[in-house]
């Protein structure tokens, strides 16, 4: 097929079926929001928090189905609302136990990654949902294969744009608190600051936003999308705010190409897609950064 | 009454002392220096000043007009702060967060009072330049103006001069003598004796666990 076979294929999709438009919105929405903290969490040496909360999610989507199973509850598909509050627990965990606590933060997240990941791969073994553990194993891992997945259920898409929108509007309330806890922790809490309260906030914005973009790229591609944008960003801008928006730009532009590429080609994942994408924008990006800097 | 009273203070890590029963006060327009060796519990007691740990015990207490968040903290650096991405306007600001309450915003007053200490202390012109591309004397001074803007009444400073080169050293102690003067008491820790006396009112020395020498400056002996 010619590239331009391709395009007309697509425009073809996105006219005739609501699914296709459905997908589009939900990867917008969820990298317009799992872009705002990227700047905060890699300051904060938490880049891998997404790894870690994401295998947490993928841990305890596969025990949550099989319990549903176990009491004979079939084609158990609102998870979700289990799968949040338990992730939304261990980021707290993780975030609040700070630099002075008996299990440092990097080999908290090591445990609880890694042995989220063993017990979920361990149950989804032990209870196969369906004929096809590989196939089902891979979605989880790294997210929606192809858009039809992505936008088939209308009730999970308007899920994500609406916890979209309510991060998107606790980021923009609390943003100069943000910022003060993320630069300097000990002086915000020294001027009487709540800095526990904002941490906890962050806490649970960032399981939210690791929940729904594991929709999108999967579980072990998470990350990518949190900071990707930022570290693009960084390289270029010098302000904060400057590189807050940069990132959300970068996040949401990635993000269509990588979904539109998918679409017009159907040998390619949407997630490993809209990382490559994400890639290459930082490669530009870095350049750009190093001739501004010598000019 | 003074400003803020320490009395009979223990503080310490994890159930283990480090510093005990240190008494002291500071009056309005005080300039106390805490001096003494490395690991001599000096930030420990810092730490407790400003309430991110509690005394073991002891008591620690605010007086004329003065309330234990309104203490102005220039902190020593962080690694998060080597590649901040933040303007020095975005770092200044950020220490009037403790006046805005739950309001989202900074408002106009608040701008204006970021823009005053910029001023005063001569870093306008580098507004919207990134902090981190600072030098040394630079980014204390912006750690400075954030200090003035969380409170006029009283400052901490942990090691201000570490880092620095001898001119912006000296440059840093004229600044913090001129706030001085100009009604901000300054409790400053410091390993620098010399400069200690020298500008100080009162020392406070710390070593082998307590206080060695607690008064006015004229009365140490070296």
């Amino acid at each position: 097929m010619s590239f331009n076979e391709r395009l007309d294929q697509l425009v073809y999709l996105f006219q005739n079926f609501a699914f296709a438009r459905y997908a589009l919105i939900v990867g917008v929405a969820i990298a317009f929001c799992s872009s705002l903290l990227g700047v905060t969490l890699v300051l904060k040496r938490l880049s891998f928090i997404g790894s870690g909360l994401s295998h947490v999610s993928f841990g305890s989507t596969t025990i949550v189905a099989a319990v549903a199973m176990g009491i004979g509850v079939e084609n158990f598909q609102n998870n979700i609302f289990w799968v949040l509050p338990i992730t939304i627990l261990c980021s707290i965990w993780l975030l609040l136990s700070g630099p002075h606590s008996k299990i440092k933060g990097d080999s908290a997240l090591a445990m609880l990654s890694v042995g989220t990941l063993a017990i979920g791969y361990l149950f989804m073994n032990i209870f196969p949902r369906s004929a096809n553990l590989a196939a089902d194993v891979c979605t989880v891992l790294f997210g929606s294969t192809a858009i039809l997945t992505l936008g088939s259920k209308t009730w999970m898409v308007w899920l994500c744009v609406g916890l979209s929108v309510a991060v998107s509007v606790v980021f923009v309330l609390f943003y100069n608190k943000i910022f003060a806890i993320t630069f300097d922790e000990d002086f915000a809490a020294a001027t009487g600051i709540k800095a526990k309260v904002y941490n906890m906030i962050l806490a649970v914005i960032i399981a939210v936003i690791i929940v729904l973009a594991m929709n999108l790229v999967g579980a072990l591609l998470v990350s990518a999308l949190v900071v990707f944008p930022a570290l693009t960003a960084m390289r270029v801008f010098k302000s904060f705010r400057a590189v807050t928006i940069c990132s959300v730009i970068v996040s949401v532009v990635c993000s269509t190409f990588g979904i539109l590429l998918s679409a017009m080609y159907d040998n390619l994942p949407l997630g490993s897609v809209i990382v490559a994408v994400n890639i290459a924008v930082f490669a530009v990006f870095s350049i750009i950064g190093l001739v501004l800097r010598r000019g | 009454m003074a400003q803020l009273t320490c009395s009979k203070l223990t503080a310490g890590y994890e159930g283990k002392a480090v510093v005990k029963n240190i008494s002291f006060a500071v009056n309005a327009g005080d300039y106390l220096c805490i001096v003494g060796e490395n690991g001599s519990g000096k930030s420990t007691l810092m730490k407790t000043l400003l309430r991110l740990k509690s005394p073991m015990s002891g008591k620690i207490e605010a007086g004329d007009g003065l309330h234990l968040n309104e203490i102005g903290y220039l902190p020593q650096q962080t690694v998060i702060q080597k590649d901040f991405p933040a303007s020095v306007r975005e770092v200044v600001l950020s220490g009037c967060l403790n006046g805005c309450g739950l309001r989202p915003f900074y408002n106009r007053k608040e701008k204006k009072l970021a823009a005053e200490n910029m001023e005063k202390l001569g870093i306008t012109n580098l507004a919207k330049r990134c902090y981190r591309e600072l030098s040394g004397g630079q980014q204390q001074r912006t750690l400075l103006a954030r200090a003035l803007c969380a409170t006029r009444k009283i400052l901490l400073l942990d090691e201000p001069t570490a880092g620095l080169d001898p001119v912006a050293t000296a440059e840093m102690y004229d600044l913090i003598a001129e706030l001085n003067k100009s009604g901000t008491s300054i409790i400053m820790i410091s390993h620098d004796i010399a400069n200690a006396v020298k500008y100080a009112s009162h020392i406070l020395h710390i070593g082998g666990q307590t206080m060695q020498f607690y008064g006015e400056v004229a009365k140490y002996e070296l």
